[in-house]
């Protein structure tokens, strides 16, 4: 183990709500902040809210928020002592923790080699396997004649995955042969581009599941879970509502992925926080490892508001050396939680993307409400990024008490110059499906099949 | 310093006490204004924009993007504008054969370029039958919406 570091000063290197998230933490706990920003962000709040805010290069990601020497000289230059990846860009990116590990700065996040274990998914499969996790049956392929074969053994439909991928990025289903070779071809090529890395595997392709993942926390001895979290409600991989815990789902399976999760991260020595993510088959009472996130989620509000724990504070604890200064025994669950992500994007236009300015931006209060956004009115919603212009996160003593709570809310949620996805979630809070609970990954695709969209008008 | 959700309801918790039915709460760094209607209570936060001046990271000046000059057009041609706003790109991926090249020739459905707009890729067709005679942007730049990309002698 190290010694203990404390953090004085801390480079987030990410924009958005998260970056205003890992503000406020610092607050808390008197850390000063430097936000690194690309041109188009030295206005944005997090900006606003930073002690000091360092450009780190033009409005594209690949030159500002994906350039690993940029935000290594960014931190350098200010002196901070630690680098807050947050999620998605670099958060995951063992280049940028080695780099920081060689210029003795703190990097928020697991250790080089975890990110190396996890970030290779055939790796974090045979992390997986090694610590007696259940896995989807498949494997790597190198070329046609192996995939044929290996599909022909698991059986179709298939799932092609890239090696590098992960967020729900480099996958592809094939339903049968005649198309796999021709797939394959193209999954390569696009993981070549997206990832820098041309290696695919394939999977069996499990049609009906849930996606029920696990918060971790590890300080490189000691790994507790946080409790589970259901994702299921996705649009082309994408999470729209996220809830903890995990829905209708029986307390023995509960207990072995939870356990499983622990399990996994142990092998690891896991250092952080973390997510394992498991595709539930309730049928037949099962569920596999999917893939393990080295990284703060954007759903982890869920996880807090169960908790009452700060997993930021906990990542920055760990970080600085020190043990988690909670056992499982004291994590305490708490009624229920649901988080619904409000991106500015054009439901009932094909959910085009909407940039430009938010000419009013009004959300709800109250006890039982979070509101984690980097959205006021006057701002601008850059075309470079991601569309999530916040999450409303809701807390109830039950689900039925936070559905209704969450019902009220966004009917509160007023978002203007821009348009919003809330009267999506007002259709999905409307169905008899979410009500009861429990829905799978095919839920949203046969909801938006099924509606028109005029019924996805903010209401 | 900044609100958080706590604090936001612990303010709202207080104001539920009383008969107030609106509260604007201002300080130097930000203004929160909580309002009561007949639905609930609602906030909107202003954070105000600091006076610090960014400093630029050592690496970060790398040469920002040039225009392309537009050069004098013959008579009759038809343009093909950017749908909406984004990044242009002329080739399914970095490396590969444009889309089109000066002289190619388009119809409705020809895809002239791949337009980013929130990591979403999206296929741009000509719209309109013709040979490309001008293209007036060069790859990976940032496109206005109606911004012209490209004019074509129609056929």
């Amino acid at each position: 183990m190290t010694a203990v570091k404390s953090i004085n000063r801390l480079l987030i290197a990410n924009r958005g709500e998260i970056a205003v998230r890992i503000i406020r933490t610092c607050q808390t706990l008197g850390i000063e902040t430097v936000l690194a920003a690309s041109a188009a962000d030295l206005d944005s709040i997090p900006a606003r809210m930073a002690d000091q805010v360092i450009k780190i290069g033009p409005p594209p990601s690949l030159q500002s928020y994906l350039n690993v020497d940029a935000v290594l000289q960014a931190a350098l230059q200010t002196s901070a002592d630690a680098i807050h990846p947050g999620y998605g860009f670099l958060s995951e990116n063992a280049s940028l923790a080695q780099a920081c590990s060689d210029n003795n700065i703190i990097f928020i996040g697991p250790t080089v080699a975890q990110l190396n274990a996890i970030g290779d998914k055939l790796k974090a499969r045979e992390n997986a396997v090694a610590a007696n996790l259940p896995i989807v049956p498949g494997g790597s392929v190198n070329n046609p004649q192996d995939a044929e074969k290996l599909a022909a053994e698991i059986g179709y439909p298939v799932l092609i995955k890239a090696v590098g991928g992960g967020g729900g990025r480099g996958m592809q289903v094939v339903h049968g042969e005649a198309d796999l070779a021709k797939i394959m071809t193209l999954a390569r090529a696009e993981a070549e581009n997206a990832f820098n890395d041309d290696r695919i595997y394939l999977e069996c392709f499990v049609a009906s599941g849930r996606h029920v993942e696990v918060q971790v926390l590890g300080d490189g001895k000691q790994v507790i879970h946080l409790g589970t979290r259901d994702c299921s409600i996705q649009r082309r991989y994408q999470k729209l509502v996220e809830e903890a815990p995990a829905p209708c789902l029986n307390d023995e399976l509960r207990e072995k992925m939870q356990s499983a999760a622990v399990a996994f991260a142990q092998h690891l020595d896991y250092q952080g926080a973390g997510t394992v993510e498991f595709l539930v088959d309730v049928e037949r009472n099962s569920f596999y490892f999917l893939e393990m996130n080295a990284r703060i989620q954007v759903e982890h509000p869920v996880t807090e508001a169960i908790t009452g724990l700060d997993l930021v504070a906990q990542q920055i604890r760990v970080a600085e050396g020190r043990p988690l200064g909670i056992s499982q025994d004291d994590v305490i669950f708490n009624g229920h939680a649901i988080e619904c992500r409000l991106n500015a994007e054009d439901c009932q236009n094909d959910f085009q993307p909407s940039p430009g300015k938010v000419t009013r931006a009004q959300f709800p209060a109250g006890a039982g409400i979070r509101i984690d956004t980097h959205i006021e009115s006057g701002i601008t919603v850059p075309p470079y990024y991601d569309s999530l212009l916040g999450k409303l996160i809701v807390w109830g003593e039950d689900r039925t008490e936070a559905i209704a709570r969450l019902q009220h809310a966004l009917a509160l949620c007023h978002l203007e110059g821009v348009e919003s996805n809330i009267g999506l979630h007002q259709a999905i809070l409307a169905t008899q499906e979410f009500i009861e609970g429990g829905v799978d990954t095919r839920f949203l695709k046969q909801m938006l099949d099924t509606t028109t969209a005029g019924e996805l008008a903010n209401g | 310093m900044s609100l958080s959700h706590k604090d936001v309801q612990e303010i709202l918790r207080l104001l539920e006490e009383t008969d107030y039915r609106e509260l604007t709460l201002e300080t130097e760094h930000f203004t929160l204004k909580l309002q009561q209607d007949e639905e609930g209570w609602t906030q909107q936060v202003n954070t105000e924009a600091s006076d610090k001046t960014p400093v630029t990271s050592a690496v970060a000046s790398i040469a920002e993007s040039s225009s392309v000059e537009s050069a004098a057009s013959e008579e009759g041609l038809l343009d093909i504008r950017a749908p909406m706003v984004g990044t242009f790109y002329n080739a399914p991926k970095p490396g590969a054969a444009p889309f089109v090249e000066i002289g190619s020739s388009v119809n409705q459905d020809t895809v002239i370029a791949i337009i980013e707009v929130m990591k979403l890729m999206n296929s741009i067709p000509a719209g309109l039958n013709g040979e490309i005679v001008e293209i007036l942007i060069e790859d990976a730049q940032f496109v206005e919406k109606g911004q012209l990309l490209m004019r074509v002698r129609p056929s």
